[in-house]
């Protein structure tokens, strides 16, 4: 499953702040920690906040604090965010058995890829992640 | 809610309504026949590497689960194989699941078997997020069908 980039970056900030969910950090601190572009993951970072994922905090030393809930949220609650409806029947051939045929199997691993995602929550990534980021959680649940 | 008398053990006769209400529970559907093949399969005869384990919290069943070991199945080595957890509702989030796995994978470790499957439906969040919160990823069996269908 190919990921767009918005995706990745919404899952590297909700992630770092779910890690501790106590902390604040800026769009900067994020896109210096994973090396991407904080042009645009402030786009991104504008997304969460209006699902609800993470919130703003204005002031010094303001920045984004995550705000749902470690538990709940699955990667899949992220990553349908971003990414867009998969391809169907709008498809260029589609109406062709051999591009259905490869539809389907195209729909098959979509589906497989979709449950996936959709079983692992925030916490559940976070307990297998390095120790650095298991400590920022473990003190705040 | 956190549970800090469980315990667990391995089930007895007198278990099976309240297992069958437990799965009523989950699944929408009693399933009697099927509970009391399970118990005569499982816990009134004694097989090498099956299991059927109870949860009791304040000396009410809590949970169950039930797995055993299968051999060689399209040429896997021996594997524990877990196929029922359930929880009763009133007492989930409280490491009760947790605690029937790491009873059963313990029960399998001395078997000799060093890995545990198991197959979920994938329109079943709640019992994939379980498992996948213990550890468990994707292996390297997939499962595949076909209608039988008369066409």
């Amino acid at each position: 499953m190919r990921l767009q980039k918005s995706t990745e970056f919404a899952l590297y900030a909700v992630l770092e702040l779910a890690a501790d969910p106590g902390r604040q950090m800026s769009t900067a601190d994020i896109a210096v920690r994973y090396g991407i572009s904080a042009h645009h993951l402030a786009k991104v970072m504008r997304q969460l906040v209006r699902a609800g994922l993470i919130q703003s905090v204005r002031g010094v030393g303001g920045g984004y604090r995550f705000s749902g809930n470690v538990k709940r949220v699955t990667l899949w609650d992220i990553i349908e965010l971003f990414e867009p409806e998969a391809p169907g029947d709008g498809e260029a051939g589609y109406d062709t058995p051999i591009a259905r045929a490869l539809y389907r199997v195209r729909a098959e691993i979509d589906d497989l890829a979709r449950a996936t995602m959709q079983s692992i929550t925030l916490k559940s990534l976070l307990k297998f992640a390095p120790a650095e980021t298991v400590e920022g959680l473990a003190r705040t649940l | 809610m956190q549970h800090s008398e469980v315990t667990i053990r391995d089930a007895a006769a007198g278990d099976i309504q309240t297992v069958i209400r437990l799965d009523e529970i989950h699944t929408g559907l009693a399933k009697p026949d099927y509970w009391r093949e399970m118990f005569a399969a499982y816990v009134t005869a004694a097989h090498f590497g099956r299991f059927f384990l109870i949860a009791e919290a304040a000396g009410e069943v809590a949970g169950f689960i039930v797995g055993e070991i299968r051999t060689w199945e399209f040429g896997s080595p021996p594997c524990g194989w877990v196929f029922a957890v359930n929880v009763s509702p009133d007492c989930r989030e409280g490491g009760i699941g947790s605690g029937l796995l790491d009873a059963i994978c313990a029960r399998f470790r001395d078997c000799g078997v060093g890995t545990v499957r198991t197959m979920i439906s994938r329109n079943d969040p709640l019992n994939l997020a379980f498992f996948r919160s213990q550890g468990m990823t994707a292996g390297p069996y997939i499962e595949l069908e076909k209608s039988v269908e008369p066409v």
